[in-house]
């Protein structure tokens, strides 16, 4: 299956040689793949991936992703 | 320790010993303690009989590390509720380093119109007041204004004052503190407060420390080990530690967040997530700084001795600066709320909220109103270029504008109106993050974020983790938590900010603890403490219901029971109940 992913902050550092960091980019992955193994694809360690976003609402590290899912993974960030 | 009473009315002013039911208070638990003393509920905001008081946190002038704010308090003239407006200011330090815990300011000129400056100095043994006429600095942008004040008093003063904003008395304008380039910057923005300085005839506070004996602290080795706690904290967390979150991203790191959990006001409120997003976030001020620049530029403190440092500047392309400081609020109000995703743009409205003296929240959420009620499209970054101008002069439209979000859609006929007990909301959509929705009802401030920041753990998995989309009742209880709490770091006269390294390290709570204790002579528990903070709340309540608030005030918009927000497509669907159960005990 595909997902789309989109690295934030710093860990645009991650990004795959072939994208522009910032950039969405698809990512192939087996059937039952959860968050884990985008990390572990991607070479984030887990302590670094702060908030992860699946199509809009935030899921633990063991969430089993779907087809055409759209991620979005945070480092700890902070505002007001 | 004492008290600094300047009467505008006499142009005279008294310093007291600290009464000693305010020995053990600073920041916001001092000026809401003093406003509901001595503030007639009933009064009106811009009347003699309002008083606006200036109080630096506990612990702000001494050694602990990112405490130099300030709390301006007052009966708010946008909510008619009572009011506390907090800013990193170097001019917080400087007058407690005088021995001052609070600056009240009260009575009016009998002649409108014609605007005073206070100067404040050390005479070798006390703090001395001198007045004179600001004729020269009225009508003024801030930013030509600021370098003649520095020219006047010298370059290490420090200042406190309002822009033509304040001096027209618009709902919208706040209080201004030069940042530490002595520039307009830095402002206590929310709730009009600026106009009620310019009601009494104030333009400026010019505060010169030199020579002032510092803060007392009474217990050295236990304040000692509690700066050193805090410092350890921030110096840890990955949200709070050099070329951290913060440091790196500055606020505005928050646009993708929100984006993402569908959760940023996009058009006045119409939708949760604004395709523009990516290009007016904090990474891409960072990356637009790295080009414009060729370097990469870490963020700065806004105040002195802040490790945290999270203040941005945005530059063009020829390495010039374009206005300091783009943060998440300001940068969402003119950006998403607006539909502009031009970062320049949004630069250059924020730059003319410094220059008129005007509250970007506010301002900003007016202007998304303006849009949403046909007076200029969404995304017209000039049509809102033009409104600010407008603002500046005082022209009728400007009037109106002036008057804050609420008025603008009263005006306009619009019931789009994202505003609660007449407040603007902030950059955090309720109806997709529940408990930040609870607290803009809840809070005595009317709309405000920062009073019970549910935002840490509902988005940012700090303190905890709640499900931002749950509309459960213990989101009553999660934001009752971070008000009662929040009021004890408003009053510290910590920033907001130690708050994502202490709520995931206990020992740096400890060290605020400490800290207090050492400089008070006190020795409260935690819980005490945030117990004491509950308390404060209570006469801010107080306050309001005498002002005519009622439960009825502590409620969403009506339009977010019915209008479904994309892309999460809800609704506020929180029963009554759990509104009125955040102060129920």
């Amino acid at each position: 299956m595909q997902v789309i992913v989109k690295l934030f902050a710093m860990l645009r550092r991650f990004t795959p040689a072939n994208v522009t960091p910032g950039e969405p980019f698809t990512l192939m992955l087996p059937e039952g793949a959860t968050l884990a193994d985008v990390l572990a694809q991607l070479g984030i360690p887990e302590d670094e991936a702060k908030v992860m976003f699946v199509n809009g609402r935030a899921h633990a590290l063991d969430y089993a992703l779907q087809d055409a899912d759209d991620t979005g993974i945070f480092p700890p960030v902070g505002g007001g | 320790m004492w008290l600094l009473r300047i009467n505008m009315t006499e142009r005279s002013y008294k310093l007291e010993e600290v009464p000693e039911q305010y020995k053990g208070l600073g920041g916001r638990g001092l000026t809401s303690s003093i406003i509901c003393d001595e503030v007639d509920p009933q009064a009106h905001a811009l009347g003699p009989n309002n008083k606006l008081v200036f109080a630096p946190g506990i612990v702000t002038g001494t050694a602990a590390p990112t405490s130099a704010r300030v709390s301006v308090g007052g009966k708010s003239p946008l909510t008619g509720g009572i009011k506390e407006a907090n800013s990193g200011a170097g001019w917080a330090p400087a007058v407690a380093k005088m021995g001052i815990k609070g600056i009240v300011v009260e009575g009016q000129p009998a002649e409108t119109d014609k605007y005073w400056m206070v100067h404040l100095t050390w005479d070798g043994a006390q703090p001395k007041v001198e007045f004179l006429p600001a004729d020269a600095y009225v009508g003024r942008d801030l930013y030509e204004v600021f370098p003649e004040v520095y020219a006047q008093f010298g370059a290490k003063v420090q200042v406190a004052g309002i822009g033509v904003a304040g001096e027209f008395k618009y709902p919208n304008s706040g209080v201004v503190f030069n940042d530490m380039k002595n520039q307009p910057t830095r402002y206590s923005g929310r709730g009009g407060l600026g106009a009620v300085m310019g009601s009494k005839g104030l333009k400026f506070i010019v505060v010169d420390a030199a020579g002032a004996p510092g803060v007392e602290v009474a217990n050295p080795e236990l304040f000692k080990e509690g700066a050193k706690k805090m410092r350890e904290a921030l110096m840890e967390h990955a949200i709070t530690k050099p070329q951290g979150g913060l440091n790196t991203y500055g606020t505005a790191i928050l646009i993708n967040i929100l984006n993402e959990a569908g959760g940023l006001p996009t058009n006045n409120f119409r939708e949760g997530r604004f395709a523009g997003a990516a290009k007016i976030a904090g990474e891409a001020i960072f990356e637009t700084n790295k080009k414009h620049l060729g370097k990469e530029l870490y963020n700065h403190a806004c105040s002195p001795g802040c490790i945290i440092q999270c203040s941005n500047t945005l530059y063009d392309k020829d390495g010039k600066e374009l206005v300091s400081c783009i943060e998440y609020e300001s940068d969402w109000a003119f950006g998403a709320n607006c539909g502009i995703d031009d970062l320049e743009g949004i630069a250059e409205l924020i730059k003319l909220c410094n220059a008129y003296g005007l509250d970007t929240i506010e301002t900003g959420v007016t202007v998304g109103v303006a849009m949403d009620s046909g007076v200029i499209p969404f995304g017209d970054l000039e049509g809102a270029i033009k409104l600010l101008h407008k603002m500046g002069k005082g022209t009728a439209q400007g009037r109106i504008l002036g008057g804050g979000a609420a008025m603008v859609a009263k005006l306009y006929g619009n019931p789009r109106s994202p505003t609660v007990k007449g407040q603007a909301m902030p950059a955090y959509e309720p109806r997709a993050v529940k408990g930040i929705g609870v607290t803009y009802a809840t809070t005595t401030m009317g709309a405000d974020h920062t009073a019970g920041y549910t935002i840490a753990p509902e988005i940012l998995s700090v303190g905890g983790a709640s499900n931002p989309l749950a509309s459960e009742e213990g989101k009553a209880a999660l934001s009752r938590a971070f008000q009662d709490t929040t009021m004890l770091i408003d009053s510290s006269g910590h920033c907001l900010f130690i708050a994502f390294a202490i709520l995931d390290i206990p020992t740096g709570f400890q060290g605020m603890i400490d800290e207090i204790n050492a400089v008070l002579g006190t020795n409260m528990t935690g819980d005490e403490a945030v117990a004491m903070g509950g308390q404060l709340l209570k006469r801010e309540r107080a306050f309001n219901a005498a002002a005519g608030f009622t439960n009825a005030d502590d409620r969403l918009p009506e339009f977010m029971k019915y209008e479904a927000l994309p892309p999460h497509n809800v609704v506020n669907d929180l029963p009554d109940a759990v509104f009125d159960a955040v102060h129920a005990k």
